[in-house]
């Protein structure tokens, strides 16, 4: 029996609502940051753009609001959050990767407490501690910095234990070659290992600047001046209680703006992001 | 932690818990190992010490003095009706985002799946969301809903319904529900999908061939087989849920009106950071610990029951 037009026709019906579930917030943004205030205060926004957009774009950019200056530019903003970003994500591979070698290549007294050591992290997420993890980076005077915003967030232990279940399939072969060759450990690191982690580290790397970039909790204790805001935290804080004599036409394009980053690396780098996603499930 | 996408534990058994080979250097190891240990040891372990040193003590006005109080801390804690409010919006808050983000992303995933024309397109549609932090899709949000500017928040007053997430909690309630789903509905979008591409075509063939119509096929063959996926996906929406809608619930409600929207993290940083309430804080802190270790033990069980199986 022939199915009807119309059941070959619901799959997409359905998968069409569901992206348009997902894109519509995303195109009243756009619109909006293209309008001015008092359009979108009145709640008038049409569907389509207006002809404010470069306005109000180079406004947001540089934190004026017409004639006064009154935000954290975005240019400083993205700075911070990028900074951010790419300290975390680079961060966490580098010393996931160090620390995953020395317990994999490695026979050595304490090994496994040290692997312990760094699993129990997995069950220590900073939204449990922040009181005591704030009070011990305000005693080391890190308070407005970028080691403050980064460093208590790189400890890894997903990314330790992703790099150390990949060395484990390297072959035993290749490193009795490279012994024979008369390469040491930094050599064969150097030489082998990291080449072969290639893209593991990309996988990772997308994952963990989109975690970087997305920080929320933490950044919002540990800066209190606008020169270190970052973007996530600024859009909140130019919202406020949400009054409609906000400037709004600035709040979206910043909104836009903070989006774009993190956007771009999933849908140009798919591959490596499902992958660094899925990977850890094998 | 969830936020990296995954904390899922990859030691399983296929692999051997250390290689055959390996080289003998005393020193070199402990460098490797020294980055990450000094950041786990000062910016994990001691503040959580930390935590659980304060949660079991008491403070004067002054801070000068603290006093071992036992569990005084946790009891009252646990005794204020307050927090018990605080608990039921959690679990409320938890239980409908996870529901909600697993059962629309299957719906999708399993249509993305099915062999139609643009599954691709579709697929990359359904998976960008990921990218937007929490506290971004809640902005989203009250652009569309807020009963000033957003266009439904406008169409519903206009309705004569009398919407405004600021000043009704169940409404402020549903909002952040509905923000935070949408946001995890891409995560879990791309774990079904991945497990999905995972069951052999030939199941589905031979099932097919015996008649069974694909209502029947997915609730017999497909849903069954996804239910590791399933397990999976709800201990990361729950701990999702728990920790990183913080932002959603800051950028949108600030907790309120009144409690309404309250869950137990904000309420942690509301005390401790707000309302400086450092033991209090630090027993409740104490508390979401003991709830991340038992998430964190259930999904171990359920990687061990995984790989028997396999």
């Amino acid at each position: 029996m022939k199915p009807t037009r119309f059941i070959d026709l619901l799959p997409h019906i359905v998968l069409i609502v569901g992206v348009l579930i997902f894109a519509y917030p995303i195109y009243v943004t756009l619109i909006g940051s293209t309008w001015d205030s008092g359009t979108i205060g009145r709640g008038g926004l049409p569907l389509w753009p207006g002809g404010q957009g470069l306005t109000n774009y180079a406004q947001a950019w540089v934190g004026e609001a017409g004639d006064r200056a009154m935000y954290t530019p975005v240019r400083t903003m993205m700075l911070n959050s990028l900074v951010m970003a790419l300290s975390i994500a680079l961060g966490k591979i580098a010393i996931s990767i160090l620390s995953a070698y020395a317990v994999a290549f490695f026979r050595f007294p304490l090994r496994m407490a040290f692997f312990w050591l760094i699993f129990i992290t997995l069950m220590l997420p900073v939204e449990v501690r922040i009181i005591p993890t704030y009070k011990v980076v305000a005693d080391l005077g890190l308070i407005n910095s970028y080691a403050g915003l980064a460093i208590p967030l790189i400890a890894s232990a997903t990314a330790t234990l992703l790099f150390r279940q990949f060395f484990l399939t390297i072959p035993d072969e290749l490193l009795e070659a490279a012994k024979i060759d008369g390469a040491g450990p930094v050599r064969f690191f150097i030489d082998v290992v990291l080449p072969l982690s290639r893209t593991n580290i990309a996988a990772l790397f997308v994952i963990l600047f989109i975690y970087g970039w997305n920080q929320y909790l933490w950044p919002l204790l540990v800066t209190s001046s606008g020169d270190m805001e970052t973007i996530v935290t600024g859009i909140t804080k130019m919202i406020g209680t949400g009054e409609s004599a906000n400037d709004w036409h600035i709040i979206m394009a910043t909104t836009v703006l903070a989006m774009l980053p993190p956007v771009a690396v999933v849908v140009f780098m798919q591959r490596w992001f499902v992958k660094g996603l899925v990977d850890s499930e094998k | 932690m969830a936020g990296e996408g995954w904390r899922r534990l990859p030691l399983t058994k296929d692999h051997p818990l250390q290689r055959r080979v390996t080289f003998d250097n005393r020193l070199l190891p402990y460098l490797l190992l020294a980055p990450q240990v000094a950041v786990t040891l000062v910016f994990f372990i001691w503040p959580a010490a930390n935590a659980i040193w304060q949660s079991v003590h008491l403070q004067d006005a002054f801070g000068i003095r603290s006093e071992f109080v036992w569990f005084e801390n946790f009891t009252n804690v646990l005794g204020d009706p307050n927090y018990l409010d605080t608990l039921k919006v959690t679990v409320v808050f938890s239980l409908a985002v996870t529901v909600l983000a697993m059962g629309l992303a299957l719906l999708l995933a399993v249509l993305a799946d099915s062999k139609i024309k643009g599954a691709r397109a579709y697929k990359t549609l359904l998976i960008w969301p990921y990218a937007l932090a929490p506290a971004v899709a809640a902005v989203l949000w009250m652009f569309i809903f807020n009963p000033d500017i957003g266009s439904f928040g406008r169409a519903l007053r206009a309705l004569g319904y009398d919407w405004d997430y600021r000043l009704n909690g169940g409404q402020a309630l549903t909002m952040v529900i509905m923000a935070a789903s949408w946001k995890q509905v891409s995560y879990n979008f791309i774990f079904f999908l991945a497990g999905l591409q995972a069951i052999p075509r030939s199941v589905m063939e031979a099932a097919s061939i015996d008649g069974a119509g694909p209502v029947r096929r997915f609730w017999t063959i497909t849903f069954p087989l996804l239910s590791p996926t399933t397990f999976f996906l709800l201990v990361v929406d729950m701990v999702y849920a728990f920790f990183e809608t913080f932002g959603t619930i800051h950028a949108l409600t600030q907790g309120g009106p009144g409690k309404a929207t309250e869950t137990l993290i904000f309420r942690v940083y509301q005390d401790g950071v707000v309302n400086n309430d450092l033991g209090g804080s630090s027993a409740q802190s104490v508390i979401l610990m003991v709830i991340v270790i038992a998430l964190t033990a259930v999904q171990f069980r359920f990687v061990e029951r995984k790989v028997h199986y396999s």
